[in-house]
């Protein structure tokens, strides 16, 4: 894979406001890339930059090669798609499509085969005479679809197009996006504000505060492994918990506390009549990794690679997302570290349940989501319970 | 009033709201119309209204070829001043929708206004000073040796009258092209760029047919009062600028012939309803056509 698109130390000033911040940026061909950050992020300008709508105040941006300095948008290898659709109210659907095959050189009957093709990759077979006030939302979405993809354009720009459709709408669109990527190969790039909606559909996220990058990876590492507090919280629930890393340690395994029902004597038993797998020789097992100290919940340690260099030996933030989290129901036991806590909120969502745990020592409650699988009960506000937890939850944040 | 009391309360207010705007209309509108069209079918006896129902002034009035060639010069003369008018008020019109900072529009067009501020008598006459044998444009291309003697097709003829009401009339141009190029949405012209299209193509392919609906109306409210005026004719027409309106006010004043003068007023206003109704037409196409 080449870069098809290479940003090097972009920079945009709109009088003394720094939109963008030394954007430096590459993206493979073939790609379906996203920029997510909060409204006024410049991540619209970075846009807009790329389509040749705004020129940088420094800075290089090559698109499959060339520098795309002094070059205007109609002579850009790049199409968009605008968040108003900027459907052609003078035209029909099918003029609308034709518009940018002017100057194509086939007959026109071969650009009207390729115009109803258009149409009908994005499930608009038959609209051709419709007029642009005559579609919904999500039509004319399509045609602005089918209208820059019948150019076939190197890089794909979407600049919010699923904002102004209602849920249901958007969930499909966003599904049908990626089919349509998947099936035409051409390299998209989707500015959103929405993280679920960045998280579904792109092989990798560029998450964007007030002009820089905050971080760049794959949805999952991006989910999982946030490297700053600002990204963790900008992506999905997240709490919050203070702690102090201390330096690397090596020491023996916490054993797991063997299930009170496991009775020794039976277990040896069992083993020796061959109904459970001899025991394995218990040799002392060792972890070594990085002492954290976390607020509320005690004393972890993490595996080195996890705890970034600058963080150790300093306070910082500790991120647990809700679903690493577990509340404990009346007579259930885990082999995780538990912490006692009061349920201070409960939101139903149905298939999930929200908790808000008032535990000791923290001043925020932690919030922790669980499915309501069969069987087990919500709890109640004011119930006293158990929070299991486990090293694997703790991310450590940069700021 | 037993009728009334059967009506509800909305159909009352309504019909109470409606009546003040629709004597206003009667006494102010219809009633001089109707008057107007009654005196052409009657014939001026010497001092007195022969009442006798007759279509001679109508036969005059069409007949005539000093009618038919005013009236004429009359299309001729307003459409030369719609064009004109048309053709310079758009890229006004365009600067100040989509150059302007917004927060200076609304100055903008306060300043285009300005005209208006003086009479339209007096802006004739500044007209007159302007483009006179001895005028301020004359003498400042004799001046600076452009011509060797003074022009004289610009002033008492049918140009002057073309320069003057095309002038006069502006604003009015300006203002609906003006609220058309203002619907455009932008993104449409960025669509255009971003579809492979020049600055000059994005404008006739995109701008000018958003803004054809205001051209029309610019075209519509210079061209219907210009076929009718009369004031500036008369001051810098010259024998060969005069138009059709001279004439009735001559028939109705001058020569005490106020059924002629009707029967061509009548005549004038037809002309102008099938002009305005072929505008309307053309709007309605585009209008329709978005």
């Amino acid at each position: 894979m080449t870069d098809l698109i290479a940003l090097e130390g972009l920079n945009k000033y709109y009088g003394d406001y720094h939109a963008l911040r030394d954007i430096d940026l590459t993206i493979p061909q073939g790609q379906f890339f996203s920029l997510l950050g909060p409204s006024g992020c410049g991540k619209t300008t970075l846009l807009r930059t790329i389509a040749g709508f705004e020129a940088p105040s420094s800075g290089v941006l090559r698109i499959d090669g060339r520098d795309m300095k002094g070059v205007a948008a109609n002579h850009r290898p790049t199409n968009m798609v605008f968040q108003s659709y900027a459907i052609f109210p003078h035209l029909s659907v099918a003029e609308n499509v034709a518009f940018g095959l002017r100057k194509d050189p086939r007959s026109k009957e071969e650009k009207g085969r390729a115009v109803g093709e258009a149409l009908e990759m994005v499930g608009l077979g038959g609209y051709g005479n419709r007029r642009a006030h005559a579609l919904s939302g999500g039509q004319r979405q399509r045609v602005a679809l089918a209208r820059a993809l019948i150019l076939q354009p190197k890089v794909l720009l979407l600049d919010e197009p699923l904002s102004a459709l209602d849920k249901k709408m958007r969930e499909q669109m966003q599904v049908e996006l990626i089919r349509l990527q998947r099936q035409v190969g051409i390299t998209f790039i989707l500015v959103t504000h929405d993280q679920e909606e960045a998280l579904v559909m792109s092989d990798r996220i560029a998450v964007m505060f007030e002009g820089e990058i905050g971080q760049m990876d794959d949805p999952e590492t991006l989910y999982r492994r946030p490297k700053s507090r600002r990204v963790a919280a900008f992506i999905g629930l997240m709490n919050f918990l203070d702690a102090r890393v201390g330096g690397e340690v090596s020491e023996r395994k916490t054993a797991a506390p063997e299930r009170p029902t496991d009775d020794p004597m039976l277990t040896r038993f069992r083993r020796q009549i061959g109904l459970l797998p001899k025991a394995p020789k218990a040799l002392p097992e060792y972890v070594s990794g990085i002492e954290v100290e976390v607020a509320g919940l005690g004393r972890a340690v993490l595996p080195k690679e996890r705890v970034p260099e600058a963080l150790r030996h300093t306070g910082c933030t500790v991120g647990i997302r809700p679903e690493t989290l577990a509340v404990l129901f009346e007579g259930e036991q885990t082999t995780s570290r538990t912490v006692d806590g009061v349920v201070d909120e409960v939101v139903y969502y149905g298939d999930m349940t929200y908790y808000d745990v008032r535990i000791e020592g923290v001043e925020k409650p932690l919030t922790i989501s669980m499915k309501n699988l069969i069987g087990r009960p919500v709890l109640e506000v004011g119930a006293k319970t158990r929070v299991a937890w486990d090293e694997r939850s703790l991310v450590p944040l940069g700021h | 009033m037993a009728s009334l009391g059967r009506l509800g309360d909305d159909a009352k207010r309504a019909i109470k709201l409606v009546s003040v705007p629709f004597a206003y209309a009667v006494l102010l509108l219809a009633l001089p119309l109707a008057a107007v069209l009654l005196f052409s079918f009657w014939t001026q006896d010497f001092l007195d209204i022969d009442r006798t129902f007759t279509l001679r002034n109508y036969q005059e009035a069409l007949g005539e070829p000093i009618y038919r060639q005013l009236l004429v010069r009359s299309v001729l003369i307003a459409g030369s001043v719609t064009v004109v008018t048309v053709i310079l008020a758009f890229p006004i019109a365009y600067f100040v929708s989509f150059h302007v900072a917004p927060s200076r529009k609304s100055l903008w067009l306060f300043l285009i206004t300005i005209p208006f501020w003086t009479s339209y008598l007096i802006r004739v006459f500044l007209w007159k000073v302007i483009l006179g044998y001895n005028g301020v444009l004359n003498t400042s291309l004799l001046g600076l040796g452009f011509i060797d003697e003074p022009l004289t097709f610009i002033l008492y003829n049918a140009n002057a009258v073309v320069i003057t009401l095309a002038h006069a009339f502006a604003p009015f141009a300006i203002l609906p092209i003006f609220v058309a190029l203002e619907k455009i949405d932008h993104s449409l012209i960025e669509a255009s760029r971003d579809l492979g299209e020049s600055r000059v193509t994005t404008f006739l392919r995109v701008t000018l047919p958003l803004a054809m609906p205001g051209v029309v109306a610019a075209a519509l409210i210079v061209f219907i009062p210009t076929i009718g005026d009369y004031v500036t004719p008369r001051l810098v027409g010259g024998p060969n600028g005069l138009m059709i309106a001279n004439m009735i006010q001559t028939q109705f004043l001058r020569l005490n012939n106020a059924p002629l003068g009707a029967a061509l007023a009548i005549v004038a206003m037809l002309c102008v309803t099938v002009i305005a109704l072929l505008f309307i037409w053309l709007n309605r196409k585009w209008l329709r056509s978005q």
